[in-house]
């Protein structure tokens, strides 16, 4: 596919999506065609719901995304709070918590956290529990997310008995809920930086 | 003046069909060449090799051209859910009770949704697979760097053989062999019913297609001809274009199934069935499944009637995978004949992207590539085994073709790019899922957190 640099100008804010987000030029320009290609209405943006229907909208078109059990909640990590469409930029800052971690990257104290940095990562997954975005996973949303990935396999006793035992393991302060230190403390022995990073090729 | 000119003008075109006719036609109808085609592909494949060694010269220092001729943007992870979520609950001991749910669970699914939304594998299989180098098409040319002169200028000809040349005489090929087709079926369909009408026909029909076949350049090679699918059965393949019938029926009479067209399509379709019996239903037919498996199994059980020819997946697919088959054909109980067709990207794009191109500009760019050249294998005849449902049974033949045809074998289905997903696919990895977390025992589950 071109990879030239002239057709990456096309896209707008190419290069500082290149410099903010570690992308290279060729990535920028297949993800543009991906987000084009999700982009149905060719809007430049792409929607969160359907209006009349409720259903998944642009994101619907991914058959994987629809029998993932978490997919729901992947896709609203896309939208910001109150949002209902999300740009091109904002397309490639998500996904570039993806990107792998560059181990020997020096950066001096000025610099914001990159995106793929390890704490980013693990905020990126904390949220996929706190939908509210309150800071806090409460019991309610673990049961929520619970639900999702376990389905109609479970009683709802199982269920109770899952998410009290997690939160038992997690909550330290005894809030009954899991906040993202508690979080980040559970998964300390985790290497997350290879569990929640995806190969991007040339 | 203008009375010589247009007399000019017939003359031409009359030297111009006796030749095609005496160097092409009459050899395509009794199946021997004249070695003019051969000579063709001998020059075009020495001038392809001759430009891939130049670019990979020029690319060489600039390192830009690409080791693997994948279309993927990531790579993926192969992992199995069990195995990854068990690398991701290595770091803490498994809980007595309360089931064996950690909060890196989600680690997994997360990956995979983000992996399907960069890229996901359905998708995927409706564009045209790309080339490991260029093959001085303008279509394929995606960018565009000065090399040499030379490659320029080979490329410019081949522009010009390509479309002034190339071009008719494959128009006027086409042509041909469709007013043949009709023709040639009609006229053998008002003979009796004598052993001699099933001979004529089918080499009315293999002609034609042999005609329509030089009328693409099609270099087609067939293996395993031993295996080649016997009256009373059913053929399988992999389907890329509507060419493929083309390509198959060079090679043996099948009978066609589909649905009833209008327009060209239909006065074809009404030839063919008067010479021999094709099956084609009404529209309204094909929604009753008992109804088209019951045609289907008559024409199947009677032994005098060519096999049929069924493309199960339904939609054409670009050839670098086969999609989920559907059970339809594979319920009827007889003798599968599994074909795997394999095209050679380098000469032409065989695959129909319907979403983007039409069937009319599709052959226009058919006609408009240097050739068609492909690979067909005929594999051994499969039966449905004991205890073998038709889903299984499908699975197993597209395994074998998709092994056959170095095709990667995905189990989506290629129907539903257009539709929703059904909810019995979440729900197996809901299901899966569940039992990493509560086991599949769940009475012992709930006891022993009882016991707490």
């Amino acid at each position: 596919m071109g990879s030239s640099n002239s057709s990456v100008n096309n896209i707008p804010n190419a290069q500082e999506l290149m410099q903010e987000t570690g992308f290279s030029a060729a990535h920028i320009l297949r993800l543009h065609e991906r987000f084009e290609f999700l982009d149905k209405h060719k809007c430049g943006q792409l929607r969160l719901v359907d209006r009349p229907t409720n259903q998944p909208q642009d994101f619907g078109a991914v058959q994987e995304l629809a029998l993932n059990p978490i997919g729901d909640s992947i896709i609203s990590a896309f939208f910001s709070p109150g949002q209902e469409t999300v740009d091109f930029a904002s397309f490639v800052r998500i996904l570039a918590h993806f990107r792998p971690t560059d181990r020997n990257q020096s950066r001096d104290g000025a610099q914001q956290e990159p995106a793929n940095s390890s704490i980013r990562k693990l905020k990126f997954a904390f949220q996929m529990y706190d939908q509210d975005r309150d800071g806090k996973i409460s019991r309610a949303e673990l049961l929520q997310v619970l639900r999702a990935m376990l389905g109609i396999q479970v009683t709802e006793e199982q269920l109770q008995s899952i998410a009290e035992r997690a939160i038992q393991e997690a909550d330290l302060d005894r809030d009954d809920a899991i906040s993202f230190d508690e979080f980040r403390k559970s998964l300390e022995k985790v290497d997350i930086d290879h569990k929640m990073s995806i190969r991007f090729l040339r | 003046m203008e009375g010589d000119f247009w007399a000019a003008a017939i003359w031409a075109l009359e030297i111009w069909l006796y030749l095609i006719i005496s160097t092409i036609m009459i050899p395509a109808m009794f199946g021997f060449s004249l070695g003019i085609s051969e000579t063709y592909m001998t020059i075009l494949v020495q001038t392809l090799e001759w430009a891939t060694l130049k670019i990979q010269k020029a690319n060489a220092d600039e390192r830009t051209l690409k080791s693997s001729p994948s279309n993927g943007l990531i790579q993926r992870e192969d992992g199995s859910m069990e195995k990854e979520l068990e690398e991701l609950r290595r770091s803490r001991p498994k809980p007595p009770v309360g089931g064996d749910f950690t909060l890196s669970d989600c680690f997994y699914f997360t990956r995979r949704g983000i992996e399907s939304i960069v890229e996901d594998e359905v998708t995927q299989r409706f564009s045209s697979e790309e080339l490991v180098s260029w093959n001085l098409l303008t279509r394929t040319n995606n960018d565009f760097q000065y090399i040499s002169l030379k490659l320029t200028l080979v490329y410019g000809l081949g522009i010009f053989v390509r479309y002034c040349i190339l071009a008719p005489l494959r128009i006027t090929l086409a042509c041909i062999g469709l007013t043949w087709l009709v023709i040639g079926t009609s006229a053998v369909g008002l003979l009796p019913n004598w052993r001699i009408k099933f001979w004529l026909s089918e080499w009315v029909h293999v002609m034609c297609y042999r005609i329509c076949a030089r009328g693409l350049s099609a270099t087609i090679r067939y293996h395993n001809r031993e295996n080649k699918p016997k009256k009373g059965g059913i053929c399988v393949a992999n389907h890329t274009s509507p060419i493929d019938i083309v390509i198959l029926c060079n090679d043996g009479c099948y009978a066609m199934v589909g649905q009833v067209h209008g327009g060209l399509m239909g006065v074809i379709q009404r030839a063919m069935v008067r010479s021999c019996p094709h099956v084609w239903f009404e529209r309204a037919e094909m929604k009753d499944r008992h109804l088209v498996t019951k045609r289907l199994k008559d024409h199947v059980n009677d032994k005098t009637k060519l096999p049929i020819l069924i493309f199960p997946e339904g939609t054409c697919v670009n050839n670098t995978s086969v999609m989920m088959f559907k059970k339809g054909s594979f319920e009827i109980g007889a003798t599968i004949y599994p074909v795997a067709i394999k095209y050679d990207l380098k000469f032409g794009d065989a695959f129909w992207n319907s979403s983007k191109y039409s069937m009319v500009s599709y052959l226009l760019r058919m006609m408009t590539s240097w050739a068609l050249v492909c690979n067909v294998w005929y594999l051994p005849a499969m039966h449905q085994q004991e205890g073998e449902d038709a889903v299984q049974f499908a699975n197993r033949v597209k395994s074998a073709i998709a092994h056959r045809g170095g095709l990667v074998d995905l189990q989506w289905d290629g129907g539903l790019k257009r539709a929703k997903v059904k909810e019995s696919f979440k729900e197996q990895q809901q299901k899966q899922y569940s039992s990493m977390v509560v086991g599949d025992d769940s009475s012992s589950f709930f006891l022993s957190s009882l016991t707490v």
